[in-house]
């Protein structure tokens, strides 16, 4: 017997594209396009009830490039910073037009939580019918690799090199997932290139909403994070098994009832009330930085990692939870 | 049968949105523009407009919201003004690249600083780059005519550019003036069910919009926004007629007035034509030959008419309220690039006036007419460029 696909073999990313060798992005974005497609067949009987509008960026200008396309639905890019605007726009258009469906609007992390912010905010405020996802590698990549606000701390980009007065970037990662939810949105959650099975079901469970939902998606960027190329995947699960990228879903903006999804990686989960209250890390952190080239520079400031470790705390901690995060030599 | 009515030309902006049944409108808050989207939600909320009306968190989202609902395939509205419009400045050239059919009324007025919400058109005037037609209204029923006419040149197959109108602020938007409100029935047969051909994002056949283009397609596709808008010149011609025809309002991108015996005659756009034919009137009465020459197309720039226009005057002077620092006001130096290659050209002289609402009266027109007088005795220009009613006491 032949075993059904984990996921549907129509592709609306196709092949073709323009992205670097190893892009994590271009994982997301495949298979956050299937995973919706599923999602519209499920819930319109018509797997292509959806259009995508994409902010500039990365994922925009390697998939449109006149006269060709990688996108096998309806698909707009109108600027950097109004991509949940020109969203907005296509779903009131839709409404009228009585197409059923969804929109899928695509940003980057600096389209989403830099520039970007304001026009998301007030699409989420709005309540329109729009799955916003944040594909979040970490910098202004397309630019050539300068510090948005999602750089985690520590990090090098060019705008945020280290040397004697700068240990590398120097703000915590803002998380704009916990924006997003905070306009108690019918769904907000994280996911991660490191765990496709969250993804998908998330990407899923956004679609399918009635309003408006928020998926902010960690991708690896092997140009921009001076990685292995194959080691994308792994780097990003490391991401999530060391306790620096979180997978949370939050409904409604309900903070007090986040639910948490397990890390993997021998981390012992702790509930109270069926709520994760503690997280035993097993994997240091060290674990996940040393594969990448920008954060190399932190092994010679072991106080640089010290501070990284208490701001993972610090964000656990807002999350509810209490991180235990080791140290390498533990 | 038509509606005679009184209405400020906000309503009567928001009138003509309604009479043109767009689908969606994205508009924010912003002096003197604010009571069109104000309107527009009434006739939502009162059933009477069956559109979706976003009320966006800026400009800048208003115009990317009706950028997106226009290449999804719907007719589109919004409104703004001044800081709102230069908010908007990086969506319109998009809009127009990606020519959708959008129409914009704008409330004209000054932009900061300092910061000043009378009107002015130096909020409109600097977006003429941007690829969108530009109609200028001198009255409340202007207002209303050129935005249907807006429409029906933005959406012709020829054509397909946005388009704005612009009513000055206070002056117009918040007067009230006599309005005849044309038949719903007459509007839908002047206009049409919008149908794109070009931009939609329909499930069943779907297509990508707004690509990248590298040096081997970028400069046609800019070529061809700007060879739309020479097109968009005979298919105003052809909109105006059919609009005299259907409503019995007659337009023309330069309306003359008194200039066929004129030395002297004075351009202007707007409000301001009003004052000017009716000061014309006085200094003729006085023995002056003057005449005077609404614009009501600015972009594209009518340059038959300005030609035509020049032949019959010695001088020609400009009155206008906007001002390109660093040279001349951008409707004398469009008008000026018009007439270069004329063999007999009139001596020329710009006037700026009325900036950041100051109102420009009769006094102020009487000294651009000894200027421009002084300039036909010497039979030449010393100074191409004066600001009338400057209070020099404050500089």
């Amino acid at each position: 017997a032949v075993r059904k696909p984990p996921i549907t073999t129509r592709e609306y990313w196709a092949p073709g594209h323009a992205a670097c060798a190893g892009c994590g992005c271009a994982i997301a974005l495949k298979l956050a396009t299937k995973a919706f497609s599923e999602a519209m067949e499920e819930k319109y009987g018509d797997p292509n009830a959806f259009a995508i509008a994409q902010a500039t960026g990365c994922m925009e200008v390697v998939s449109a490039v006149f006269p060709y396309t990688a996108w096998k639905v309806p698909w707009i890019h109108v600027a950097f910073e109004n991509a949940a605007a020109a969203a907005s726009g296509v779903e009131a258009a839709w409404k009228k037009l009585g197409i059923k469906g969804k929109i899928l609007a695509i940003g980057g992390d600096g389209g989403t939580a830099d520039i970007g912010l304001q026009a998301l905010s007030g699409m989420l405020e709005r309540g329109h019918n729009v799955v916003y996802l944040m594909y979040d590698n970490e910098a202004y990549m397309n630019t050539g690799i300068q510090r948005s606000s999602s750089t985690p701390y520590g990090a090098w980009t060019t705008t945020s090199p280290p040397g004697k007065y700068s240990i590398g970037e120097d703000r915590p990662k803002k998380w704009v997932a916990l924006i997003a939810a905070a306009h108690q949105i019918p769904y907000a959650a994280t996911a991660s290139i490191g765990n496709p099975f969250d993804l998908v079901k998330k990407v899923k469970k956004a679609a399918k909403v009635d309003g408006p939902a928020f998926i902010q998606v960690h991708c690896t960027c092997p140009t921009g994070w001076r990685t292995p190329l194959e080691k994308g995947v792994e780097i990003a699960r490391l991401a999530i098994e060391t306790g620096m990228w979180p997978l949370f879903e939050i409904e409604n903006g309900d903070i007090w009832n986040i639910k948490i999804q397990p890390p993997g990686g021998g981390a012992k989960v702790y509930k109270e009330g069926g709520r994760v209250v503690r997280i035993e890390f097993k994997k240091p952190i060290e674990e996940y930085l040393k594969y990448q080239g920008r954060f190399k520079h932190l092994f010679k400031r072991p106080e640089a990692i010290e501070e990284l470790r208490n701001q993972i705390k610090a964000m656990w901690k807002v999350l509810g939870v209490e991180a235990i995060l080791p140290r390498p030599e533990e | 049968m038509p509606i005679r009515t009184v209405m400020k030309a906000n309503e009567a902006a928001a009138w003509a949105a309604k009479l043109a049944k767009p689908k969606v409108i994205a508009a924010f808050p912003i002096t003197p523009s604010t009571l069109v989207p104000e309107k527009i939600s009434e006739f939502v909320a009162n059933g009477e407009l069956d559109a979706e009306f976003i009320k966006v968190e800026s400009e800048h989202s208003a115009i990317s919201a009706v950028v997106g609902a226009s290449a999804a395939g719907v007719r589109t509205f919004t409104a703004t003004a001044s800081q709102g419009l230069a908010l908007m400045h990086e969506v319109l050239f998009i809009a127009a690249g990606m020519r959708l059919p959008i129409v914009m009324a704008i409330g004209n007025r000054s932009l900061s600083a300092p910061i000043n919400i009378w009107n002015d058109w130096q909020d409109s005037i600097s977006q003429r780059d941007t690829g969108w037609i530009q109609f200028y209204a001198e009255n409340n029923q202007e207002a209303l005519d050129l935005i249907l006419l807006a429409y029906k040149v933005a959406e012709d197959e020829r054509v397909l550019l946005p388009a704005m109108v612009g009513f000055d602020a206070f002056i117009l938007t918040h007067t009230v003036e006599p309005v005849e409100i044309p038949d719903q029935e007459v509007v839908d047969e002047f206009l049409g069910e919008y149908e794109p051909k070009h931009a939609y994002l329909d499930p069943k056949r779907p297509i990508t919009q707004g690509t990248l283009a590298f040096p081997a397609h970028y400069m046609e596709a800019k070529y061809l926004v700007w060879d739309a808008m020479e097109k968009a010149r005979k298919v105003i011609d052809e909109a105006f007629a059919e609009f005299e025809k259907r409503f019995g309002r007659k337009y023309q991108k330069i309306e003359e007035y008194k200039t066929d015996d004129a030395e002297i005659i004075f351009v202007t756009m707007g409000s301001l034509a009003g004052t000017l034919k009716d000061w014309v009137d006085k200094k003729r009465e006085e023995g002056y030959k003057v005449g005077a020459a609404k614009m009501t197309v600015y972009r594209p720039f009518p340059v038959e008419e300005i030609r035509a226009l020049a032949k019959k005057a010695k001088v020609l002077g400009f009155i206008e309220k906007d001002i390109s620092i660093g040279l001349y006001g951008a409707v004398f130096i469009d008008a000026s690039a018009a007439l270069v290659n004329e063999s007999e050209r009139p001596l020329m002289l710009d006037f700026i006036a009325g900036l950041g609402g100051r109102d420009v009266t009769f006094g102020q027109l009487d000294d651009a007419l000894r200027i421009a007088e002084e300039a036909l005795e010497k039979g030449e220009v010393e100074k191409p460029i004066h600001w009338i009613g400057l209070r020099k006491e404050l500089l």
